[in-house]
């Protein structure tokens, strides 16, 4: 009988209930016990109950023995103790009420009680389940985003196969309007990609050839061909998804109290309702006594919710970490998303943050008027062997010159400085002024100033030597992109100092620093320079968010605070980074913190309703208020209030559903 | 104050010291140590008003499985967290669902159910 489901216990007890309840009503009608006497309405009662405690009662009172065999007490234990203390008393004034009568006790029963409070709390229950089920659902959208079919050419053929079955390297056929199965390459075609649902980038996509395509996103425009890359658990789609799940069952560090305060909760409400019904049952007089004691240990019993406490900050942290999913911000953990809203300075690097990484040679200058070609040739063969953007430039510089194809063996890459490699030649060094000047190189005066006009302009210099000769310069610019500007007046309205950080030269940092309002600039620093910017600021007590890429900035993305990894849309689940995002939008940072603050702000109100809750409902039920004002809570009203409590929890938690992010 | 106000009282009293030293006293729950297997270990645990073993003793480094039998509906237990691992299950009721986490590190980690109310504890040496 058990076995059947909560909604239909529910169901099939309510009709019963609400005849227990009629017939305690009509217990309150004098005129009608001349009709039909106290004892039968009261024998009609105990009947009707039976199923409603046996539906609904006894799943608490199991739950309740169960736990307590453990010496664990749960809000079951103060549903179970309190109804049965309600039916138990009631009983025993039906079957012996000339006895009490006789004794001087009025022999009230509390049939309606019982019923009402077991009804109402199943009902809380119910409703928690739903609510709790549509709080977890963005994990639930994300999975309904891989389409369980792809269209593969097998030898000529197009055949639909289950992505299930997908192999590394198989050609995918994506029409218009589908959604692509799993990450690819693009083969052939060029195509407007809708990736909103993973980036929150509602504007389409551009791709080419070569360029890859993310599992879930929809394909708007032509039909394309494009190699699997990745299948099953390592797909974009699955790695967001566990990244997502792994966040919302995380801990902030904020639910520690409530937390602290659910494991001795419901044993000291239980003392609390003893201690309040030995006092009442010592102040009051023989005739109202036991009914009166009884009724404010039950309410005392009903009123107290622990699972308003537990449910406080869990629910908010899983709508927010799924809404930021969905604007393409995967936050890894809890306390990460409670960090981000104490932001008090962010770290910007340049390359690739604030700006496309996407540079390109705009100006060159070379020492000697000879033949360039063979020396371009082997600029580009050493940094063919470099993944940085400013190496990859330089390559697409020469490429456009016409370059013969030379090789090297011994290249060696310095990060944050530059490349040497060797050749017939001699050694060739290519890298900022600093990476030069330690290896013996002294730049061309007359280049110099050239060179010095760029960093003034906001260009990054490379320079080239031969030996210890400086033979060449270039200057790379690389665009900044277009809501950088908009997301740094949004920072600095939030009150958040921005450095930028950057291994540029420092004329190059701070043209570009004043053109975006940056005020702070940490130029010509390596890599681990930025540790020691992060590591100052948080000398002065900020609290210091580092915006970079997931690989090379790393070690500072791991020191600060809020280490936030941008354009590593491709490694989801970066280690270093607390927080990723999908796109490369610099707006998603004021987001972030939009949506730590909002968060952050639920769960204090859920707190502080739990608290607050239980601190005015437990002394309300325990009478505090009787010698005062004659205010008492009657146990049907306290498990009104009790149902009430956890569900404006949960719904409070769902209203940061329809948070949306300024500007 | 009549005999059976002083009887009250007594029990009253009593109670309060009962509910304490039950509730608040030290031992809690059963400790296990994981069946060990070749480059697995594996642990059934009950869940009915509580984890039994609730303790729960992992070698660090190998792939562990927890084998939750739920017997009970109550909602307090439908939900286990394991925080540090990041896994957050629903617990169907009288059924059993496995759990699959490698301890990378020792030290102990708790695990509870989605209101916290429940606790068990994995020590990893």
């Amino acid at each position: 009988m058990l076995d059947i489901s909560i909604s239909r216990r529910f169901w099939i007890s309510v009709p019963f209930a609400v005849l227990t309840i009629v017939l305690g009503m009509a217990m309150l009608i004098p005129s009608l016990h001349h009709i039909v006497s106290m004892q039968t309405l009261n024998w009609a009662q105990l009947i009707l109950s039976i199923p409603v405690l046996w539906l609904t009662g006894t799943p608490f009172l199991l739950s309740a023995w169960h736990s307590t065999m453990n010496r664990i007490a749960t809000m079951d234990t103060l549903v179970a103790i309190g109804t049965s203390a309600a039916f138990v008393f009631s009983i025993v004034a039906t079957l012996f009420s000339s006895l009490l009568m006789e004794a001087g006790i009025e022999p009230h029963t509390y049939y309606d009680t019982t019923v009402t409070i077991l009804i109402l709390i199943t009902l809380g229950q119910l409703l928690e389940i739903r609510a709790r089920e549509s709080s977890s659902n963005a994990i639930t959208g994300l999975l309904s985003l891989q389409p369980s079919n792809a269209r593969v050419k097998r030898d000529s053929e197009e055949v639909d196969v289950s992505v299930d079955d997908l192999a590394i390297g198989d050609v995918l056929v994506i029409r218009p309007g589908e959604r692509i199965p799993v990450d690819a390459t693009i083969q052939n075609g060029d195509a407007e990609i809708n990736e909103a649902m993973i980036t929150g980038e509602s504007m389409p996509v551009t791709k080419h050839p070569g360029d890859m395509v993310i599992g879930g996103t929809t394909n708007l425009s032509s039909p394309f061909t494009a190699a699997v890359l990745r299948t099953g658990e390592d797909t974009t789609l699955q790695q967001i998804i566990r990244v997502v799940e792994r966040a919302q069952s995380s801990k902030a560090p904020i639910q520690k109290l409530a937390d602290a305060i659910s494991s001795w909760f419901v044993p000291a409400v239980l003392m609390i309702a003893v201690a309040a019904f030995v006092v009442w049952f010592d102040v009051l007089p023989a005739d109202v006594r036991v009914a009166t004691s009884v009724m404010h240990l039950v309410s005392i019993l009903i009123i107290a919710c622990p699972c308003a406490l537990g449910l406080a900050t869990p629910t908010a942290i899983v709508v927010g970490t799924g809404k930021g999913a969905e604007a393409g911000i995967l936050i890894k953990n809890a306390a990460a998303l409670e960090s981000a809203h104490k932001i008090t300075a962010i770290v910007l690097d340049k390359t690739g943050t604030i700006t496309e990484g996407n540079p390109s040679v705009v100006e060159h200058a070379f020492v000697t008027s000879e033949d360039h070609q063979h020396y371009v040739s082997m600029i580009a063969a050493a940094e063919r062997r470099s993944e940085h953007p400013i190496a990859q430039a330089l390559v697409r510089y020469a490429e456009n010159q016409g370059v013969t194809s030379l090789s090297t063996e011994a290249v060696s890459v310095t990060v944050g400085g530059g490349i040497v490699a060797e050749f017939p030649e001699g050694v060739l060094t290519i890298g900022n002024e600093r990476f030069l000047h330690n290896r013996g190189v002294t730049i061309n005066d007359e280049i110099g100033k050239t060179t010095t006009a760029w960093n003034a302009l906001g260009y990054t210099v490379v320079h080239t030597a031969l030996g210890n000769v400086h033979t060449a310069s270039f200057a790379v610019s690389d665009t900044i992109r277009s809501t950088t500007a908009t997301a740094i007046r949004q920072l600095k309205n939030m009150n958040v100092k921005i450095v930028l950080a950057t291994g540029d030269n420092a004329l190059t940092a701070k043209t570009i620093a004043t053109q975006l309002g940056i005020s702070e600039v940490h130029a010509g620093i390596h890599p681990e320079g930025k540790l020691s910017v992060i590591e100052a600021l948080q000398a002065q007590g900020e609290h210091v968010a580092m915006v970079g890429d997931g690989i090379n900035d790393a070690p500072a993305l791991a020191k600060a605070d809020v280490g936030i990894a941008i354009g590593s849309g491709t490694d989801v689940a970066s280690e270093a980074a607390d927080v990723t995002l999908m796109n490369n939008d610099l707006l998603s940072i004021p987001r972030t913190i939009q949506l730590s603050r909002a968060t952050m702000r639920n769960i204090k109100q859920n707190l502080f309703f739990a608290f607050i809750y239980n601190v005015l409902g437990i002394p309300l039920a325990a009478g505090v208020l009787v010698p005062v004002l004659g205010l008492t809570l009657n146990p049907g009203f306290a498990a009104a209030a009790m149902g009430l409590s956890s569900i404006s929890v949960l719904l409070n938690a769902l209203r940061l559903k329809s948070f949306s992010f300024k500007g | 104050m009549e005999t059976t106000q002083v009887v009250v009282t007594f029990i009253g009293i009593a109670l309060l010291v009962l509910i304490a030293m039950f509730f608040f006293g030290s031992s809690k729950g059963s400790a296990m140590v994981a069946q060990q297997y070749t480059g697995s270990q594996e642990q059934r645990i009950v869940v009915k008003g509580g984890y039994n073993p609730s303790v729960i003793h992992l070698k660090v480094g190998v792939p562990a499985k927890l084998i939750f039998e739920r017997h009970e509906t109550t909602s307090c237990s439908d939900q286990v967290v394991f925080p540090d691992f990041g896994i957050r299950k629903n617990l169907p009721a009288h059924a059993e669902t496995i759990i699959e986490l490698t301890p990378t590190h020792k030290g102990d980690f708790e695990f509870a159910c989605g209101m916290n109310m429940l606790r068990g504890k994995l020590i990893v040496e």
